[in-house]
Formats: C-alpha cells, sequence, structure tokens
C-alpha cells in the first residue's frame, strides 16, 4: 500500500484541480450572469431556468454529451462540472445582489459613487455573505461529483474507484472514495470557516440562508 | 444657491409629479418642504443632486445649471442624507464618515483629521467610536454619524430627505436640537423634506409647502403661522396649532355669549338697578330680536335722570365680528380707548361681547398652556 | 448523423431501450418510494426527539458526501451485483433531501398555529395531519422532487453494478465510441430528469394548500 501512497496523493490533487477549476470558470461566468440579470429583471427567469436545468442533466448523460464535442480530454470533466457550478453561484450572486437594501444603493448614489463603484464598494461586499453560501454549495457538488469525470478521462480518485469495480477489489474502491468523501467534508467545512473569515466584523450577526440542493 | 425655473418632473405614465416649480434659495437658508405624501417634495429634492432629471425647466446650483455637471462630480459635491440612514455595515464608522472624501481622492492623513474633527461635533468621541460598525450603534447616534458623513467633503448645500423620520420623538428632538446648533456654526445651506410640521416649524428659516406637485406656500414659520395661505394650509399646519398661537385666536373664540343687555324703553332708573346687579359699568340696548341698537355706559347715566335708554344711548361705536382675529380686535379696542367690544354678525345682531379682560385671559391662557407643552 | 440515425433505427437498439427505460424507472422509483417511506416518519420523529435530529441528520449527510459511484461499488461485496445493490445505494443517497425537508418543514410550522390546534383540543395525530403536515407539505415535496431528480441522475450509475437502466446504453456508446448509442442513453434519461423536476414542482405548488400559495415556502 505504501507505494500506492504517492499514486492516491497525486490523484486527489488531480481531483482537486479538477474541481477547483470548475468552481473558477463557474464563478468567471457566473457571478457576471447573476450581476447582469440582477439589472435586467425580464432575463432571471429564463436564465435561473437554463442553469436549474443543467443541473437537472443526469452526470453520465452530460459526459456523454460533452464528449461528442470534447473527446476523452480533461476539459470534458471540467466543462460538465463547470455547467452543476453555474446554478449555486448564478442564482446566490443574484439573490446577494438584489437583497442589498435599496437604501444603501441611494445612500451610494446619493454620495457620488459611480455604478462601478456602487457595485465593487456596496453591493459585492454586502451580497458577499450569501454569494459565499453559493460558492460552498459549487464547491461541495464540484468535488462529490468529479470522480464520474474520470470517466471522461479526467484523471482524479475515480481512476481507482472506477479500477476497483472493474477488478472487485473493495480497497481500491475505497483508497478512491474516501480520500474523495474527506475532500468533500473538507470543502463543506473549509469554506464555511472561509465564510466566516471573509464575512465583514459589521455583518456577521446576519445569517442568510440558501435553499440546498443537491445535483 | 438652488434656482428653480419652470421645472417638471413628468414620470413615464404621464404623472406629473413636480408642475412648474419655481423657487429660489438663498446661501445660508435652512428650507424645508413639506406637504402630504405625493406632493412632489422627494422629487423635487432629489432633483438637485439628479437622483431623478427634471422633463422641464432648468434647477441650476451655484448659477451653474445643474445638468452641465456630471451627475457624479455633482452628487459629491453635495452633502446627502436619507431616512434610513443607509450607513454602509460592512464599513467601520471612521470609513463611513470618509467615504466622499476618499471617492474626492484626498489622502489618509486628511481623512482622518477630517473624521476626528468631525465626529467630536455630534458628540461622539472619534477614538470610542471610529473603529466601530454601524450595528454596534444606536439608531440615533447612527444617523449623527449619516449627518456628519453628508458634512466630511465640506459641501456647501446639503440634502436631507426625512433624515430623523425613523427616529423616536426624544432622540428626534436632540437630534433637531444638534441639527439647529450645527446650522448656526457651519451656515451650510440645507434642502430639508419632512412630513412633520413641528420639525418644519422649529428648523426652518423658510417653509416651502407643496401640493400636487406646485408650490402652494412659501413663508417663514412665523408668517405660515400667522397667515396661512387658505384651508387647506391651516389645516395642513394644524388647528391645534393655530388655536395654541394666541395671535390667530378669534373673536368668536373668546368672546363672552350672553352680554348684559336692555330694551331700549327701559327706564334709566331700572338700567341703573341691573349693572349694579350684573357688576357692569354699560349695557347693550338690543331689540326684540336680539339687533344691537345702541349701547349706554354708567358714566353717562349719572348726568340724565329722567326718560328712556333710547334717548340717551350711544349709536355710533366700534363694533367686530366673531370671525376676526383677536388681534385685530384688540388692536381696533386700543386704537379707541375702548374697554370692550361689542361682536355683531353681518345681520346686525348681537352675538357676544369681547372686553379687555377676557382678552387678557385667552391671551394668557393660550400663551400659558403652549409655554408648558414645548 | 447518418450514424446516429442508423443506430436509432436499429430495432435492437430499440428493444434494448424500451427495457432499459422501465429498467431506469423501476430503479429511481423503487428507491425514492423507500426514501419516502422512511425518511418522512422519520423526520417527523425527529422534530419530537430534537436532541437526536443534530446527530443523525450528520450521518445522513455524511452518507452523501459519498461519491455516489463509490457507495454503488461498496455495495457489490455484500450483496453482490444486480438491481438489489443498486436500489440499497440509491435508497440511501435517496434520504436526506426528503428528511431533512420534512424535519425543517415541520419544525418550521408556525408555533402559534401549533399552540391553537392544542388549544381547540386535537390530539398528537390529529394536530399532525391536520396541521403540520399541511403546512410542511410544500417543503418535504420539494425534497422528494430534489431526491428523484437525483437519483433518475445516479441510477445511470447502476449499470456499474450490473443493474441495468439506461446507463447501461450510454456506457455501451462510451466504449463504442459511438454517438448514436450516448444520445439514445442520454436524451431519454436526460428528458426523465427535466420532466420529473418540472412535474413534482407542478405537484408541489398545485398541492400547496390555498392559503399558503402567496407566500414562498422553502427554507
Amino acid at each position: 500500500m505504501i507505494h500506492h501512497a504517492d499514486r492516491i496523493m497525486q490523484m486527489t490533487g488531480e481531483h482537486l484541480q479538477l474541481a477547483l477549476f470548475a468552481v473558477l470558470y463557474a464563478l468567471l461566468a457566473g457571478v457576471p450572469i447573476g450581476i447582469l440579470i440582477s439589472r435586467h429583471k425580464r432575463l432571471v427567469g429564463p436564465v435561473l431556468w437554463v442553469v436549474n436545468a443543467f443541473q437537472t442533466i443526469p452526470a453520465l448523460a452530460f459526459i456523454g454529451f460533452a464528449m461528442i464535442f470534447l473527446g476523452l480530454t480533461p476539459a470534458t470533466g471540467i466543462t460538465v462540472l463547470f455547467f452543476y457550478c453555474l446554478m449555486p453561484i448564478v442564482r446566490s450572486t443574484y439573490t446577494g445582489i438584489t437583497s442589498v437594501d435599496p437604501a444603501m444603493i441611494e445612500a451610494a448614489e446619493g454620495m457620488g459613487m459611480t455604478r462601478w463603484q456602487t457595485l465593487r464598494m456596496v453591493q459585492l461586499p454586502l451580497a458577499l455573505t450569501i454569494m459565499l453560501v453559493g460558492i460552498r454549495l459549487a464547491t461541495v457538488i464540484a468535488v462529490g461529483s468529479a470522480s464520474i469525470m474520470s470517466l471522461a478521462g479526467a484523471g482524479g480518485l475515480g481512476q481507482l474507484i472506477f479500477a476497483g469495480i472493474d477488478r472487485v477489489q473493495t480497497r481500491m474502491i475505497l483508497a478512491g472514495a474516501l480520500p474523495a468523501a474527506l475532500l468533500a467534508i473538507a470543502a463543506e467545512f473549509g469554506i464555511g470557516a472561509l465564510e466566516r473569515m471573509l464575512t465583514p466584523r459589521g455583518l456577521r450577526a446576519v445569517k442568510p440562508t440558501l435553499r440546498r440542493e443537491s445535483v | 444657491m438652488v434656482r428653480f425655473e419652470h421645472v417638471s418632473k413628468t414620470y413615464a405614465g404621464g404623472h406629473k409629479a413636480v408642475d412648474d416649480l419655481n423657487l429660489e434659495i438663498e446661501r445660508g437658508e435652512f428650507v424645508c418642504f413639506i406637504g402630504p405624501s405625493g406632493c412632489g417634495k422627494t422629487t423635487t429634492m432629489k432633483m438637485i443632486n439628479r437622483l431623478h432629471e427634471p422633463t422641464a425647466g432648468t434647477i441650476s446650483v451655484n448659477g451653474k445649471d445643474i445638468m452641465q455637471f456630471d451627475p457624479v462630480e455633482l452628487r459629491r459635491s453635495i452633502g446627502y442624507v436619507i431616512q434610513q440612514i443607509g450607513l454602509f455595515p460592512h464599513m467601520t464608522i471612521a470609513q463611513n464618515v470618509e467615504l466622499v472624501p476618499k471617492l474626492l481622492g484626498w489622502d489618509a492623513a486628511r481623512r482622518k483629521s477630517r473624521v476626528d474633527e468631525l465626529m467630536p461635533m455630534v458628540g461622539l468621541d472619534p477614538e470610542e467610536y471610529r473603529d466601530r460598525y454601524p450595528k454596534e450603534l444606536s439608531g440615533g447616534q447612527q444617523q449623527r454619524i449619516g449627518v456628519i458623513r453628508a458634512l466630511a467633503a465640506e459641501p456647501e448645500l446639503i440634502l436631507m430627505d426625512e433624515p430623523f423620520g425613523a427616529l423616536d420623538p426624544i432622540t428626534r428632538e436632540s437630534l433637531q436640537d444638534e441639527l439647529k446648533r450645527l446650522q448656526a456654526k457651519l451656515k451650510k445651506t440645507i434642502v430639508f423634506v419632512t412630513h412633520d410640521m413641528d420639525e418644519a416649524l422649529k428648523l426652518a428659516d423658510r417653509i416651502v409647502i407643496m401640493k400636487d406637485g406646485k408650490v402652494h406656500q412659501v413663508a417663514t414659520p412665523d408668517e405660515l403661522l400667522r397667515h396661512p395661505k387658505d384651508e387647506f394650509v391651516a389645516q395642513f399646519v394644524g388647528r391645534d396649532r393655530l388655536a395654541a398661537a394666541p395671535e390667530l385666536l378669534s373673536v368668536s373664540e373668546v368672546m363672552i355669549r350672553r352680554p348684559v343687555t336692555v330694551d331700549p324703553d327701559h327706564g334709566l332708573a331700572e338700567a341703573v338697578v341691573t349693572m349694579k346687579k350684573r357688576r357692569v359699568n354699560s349695557l347693550l340696548v338690543t331689540d326684540e330680536n336680539d339687533r344691537l341698537l345702541g349701547l349706554v355706559t354708567a358714566n353717562e347715566l349719572k348726568n340724565v335722570q329722567r326718560g328712556t335708554v333710547a334717548s340717551v344711548m350711544r349709536t355710533s361705536f366700534p363694533v367686530t365680528t366673531p370671525d376676526a382675529r383677536l388681534q385685530e380686535a384688540f388692536e381696533q379696542m386700543f386704537l379707541a380707548h375702548l374697554e370692550f367690544l361689542p361682536v355683531v354678525d353681518t345681520d346686525g345682531i348681537l352675538v357676544g361681547l369681547v372686553t379687555s379682560t377676557t382678552m387678557v385671559d385667552a391671551l394668557s391662557r393660550a400663551l400659558w398652556t403652549d409655554g408648558e407643552a414645548s | 448523423m447518418n450514424e446516429i440515425l442508423q443506430v436509432l433505427k436499429d430495432p435492437q437498439t430499440q428493444a434494448m431501450l424500451r427495457t432499459q427505460v422501465v429498467q431506469h424507472l423501476v430503479l429511481s422509483l423503487t428507491s425514492v418510494l423507500l426514501a419516502t417511506l422512511v425518511a418522512v416518519p422519520a423526520g417527523i420523529w425527529l422534530t419530537r426527539h430534537e436532541r437526536l435530529a443534530s446527530p443523525v441528520l450528520t450521518v445522513v449527510s455524511l452518507v452523501q458526501t459519498l461519491p455516489s459511484i463509490a457507495l454503488l461499488a461498496f455495495m457489490i461485496p455484500f450483496m453482490g451485483i444486480g438491481s438489489a445493490p443498486a436500489i440499497t445505494a440509491l435508497f440511501l443517497y435517496a434520504l436526506l433531501p426528503i428528511l431533512r425537508n420534512t424535519y425543517t418543514g415541520i419544525q418550521g410550522v408556525d408555533p402559534a398555529a401549533r399552540e391553537s390546534a392544542r388549544g381547540m383540543g386535537m390530539t398528537d395525530r390529529q394536530m399532525l395531519f391536520m396541521v403540520e403536515l399541511p403546512l410542511a407539505f410544500r417543503v418535504i415535496m420539494s425534497g422528494i422532487r430534489v431526491s428523484t431528480v437525483m437519483i433518475i441522475g445516479w441510477a445511470t450509475l447502476a449499470a456499474f453494478v450490473g443493474a441495468g437502466g439506461l446507463g447501461d446504453m450510454v456506457l455501451m456508446g462510451f466504449s463504442m465510441v459511438s454517438t448514436g448509442h450516448i444520445i439514445a442513453g442520454g436524451v431519454p434519461v436526460t428528458l426523465m430528469a427535466l420532466l420529473a423536476d418540472y412535474g413534482l414542482g407542478r405537484l408541489e405548488r398545485a398541492a400547496t394548500p390555498a392559503g399558503l400559495r402567496v407566500s414562498e415556502g422553502g427554507h
């Protein structure tokens, strides 16, 4: 088992990398989308419907569809995870931005902040607490679903699980599944701690909740 | 300082929130906009810093059309305080206060010294409160910060939108006092929207009463109490308040309703007896319909021994009406060296009598209760 | 494109597809039904034993952190291959959303409603069926919807433990690098999940007592 340790560490690294890139891309796309729909209310329904539908697509089918276009590469895995992560990020950004007290916006505008300054200095910091709930959910989803992405050649701990199933070797399955489960738990608690750290002191009494929906 | 010329604001649906408004606000003046909800007072104020934009007419600040300014620059040069206070909860008190100076690019040292200079003005120790967050302050303390935040970049003009409306009465009172004190010291031009007449009367140099998007009356608090333009203003200023202002009492409110009268065909001896019995030194002469015919005084009766009241009564003397202002009646009596005035209605029917004694009583009662109430 | 049509027109594929759709539905619905039968009473029970709520919910949510594929694989040594291990694993997976929503839904019932029910002389049982469950219904249904959609998705992985279902067709597509097979398996299973989400969402709203419809439910 000792010489496997390195291999497991490496796969854990791949696993994390896969999940984190997916969350990062989802942030890069999802936050602007969330801000956009908070300013164009007509888009809210359709956009949320679409990102929610992405989440509904079964993983195996989604991998299949992505493979048709991208082949067997890590990109396929990241793409599928990216679409799974979009919903919590878009939704929490939208909820966060729209739940900012209109008086704050009026005060900001009345003081002479530009739209960009209002967004950067007032709306985003105040939305952060709610957005972090979405980011946590996205990370948990990404880390949890990353195992299956091994099917699409994305590497990660899923390789051990699938190999274990093939050879009917429980220890091999466990060697993949336990670190994956630990990563999911760590993601949940780690980001929880990050949330508390990043929440400005002035907001700490407030505890927003977002409906958690699983994949 | 601020001039409105034919300013109108029509919303998309065609609703005219402000309708051809003309007004000039002087430098250093404290102006309160007041009126029923929907009268356009808030819209008018928010047009000054272009949170709303006029659809017609021009508004100029310091002689320059505000449409010539970049709205962001304009707003940074005007202080703004809102009812919901609007302190940013994720920023400390100091960060909130120095925000506009920061947007204007002041360096950190200058911002800090400005914060330290401003906080004591509203009785808050910078050492103690600088690094606190808004939620750690009471509502009254928060709005004190709201006020100095508006002062931070030394604007000449400050807009206040019902700033004390959400505070409890005691806190509101003390913030009004502080604002008044600050204003006396700093001589800012303040445009203040309120729906509280007491607040407007207390703070304003001039009060602008608005109705249906138009300026209905502009007056100093004194003028407004003394000469409400019409029933709408009187009602808005409040009957209670008008009654409490002694100069606004009407004759009917204080007159004696059943003055001592005598028939014209009574004998003089009988009249003297009546005077003694009722302890008065004059009698009003009325016919059977209570129409006032004349008056007789004790002094005049002394010199005449015989005849009827009709033969000696005076028929030319000043009278007043029930709805005359008490103040007018008083001036009339004072000028004519009279002790009393009969009150007659438009048909000449006697309805009452005011004497210098009743007048003094009424005035002192009004002054006394007013003094106790405030 | 031709290749895809060829696969779809092939009578053999069509016959396989029919079997797999049925297998898939049976797998998913059985697991969700079993999970509902266990999780709803368990959720109610937890509201009566508050001290146990937190530990029980923590254990059940730990099960969910295991990768779904691993949970399925774990069943093989104990139960061999076939539908039984698949249904067991899917059942365990379906528990959490239903359990959590039942618990929070009933907990979220306004204490005033509960107190007035007591004041009227309702028994515990009457209060549960006439007050608490109707008021919590929407939240519980939403848990069932989330579970169902999730399980229809994970049931594709049942193919790995030999339980059949539409996952077989997709996996066949993977190994043959056949777009046609991937589409043939992937599209029906995706539609199934979308339809379940939509249909159960409708049911959720329709079955919500009229008096509650204005306010947003959920937690």
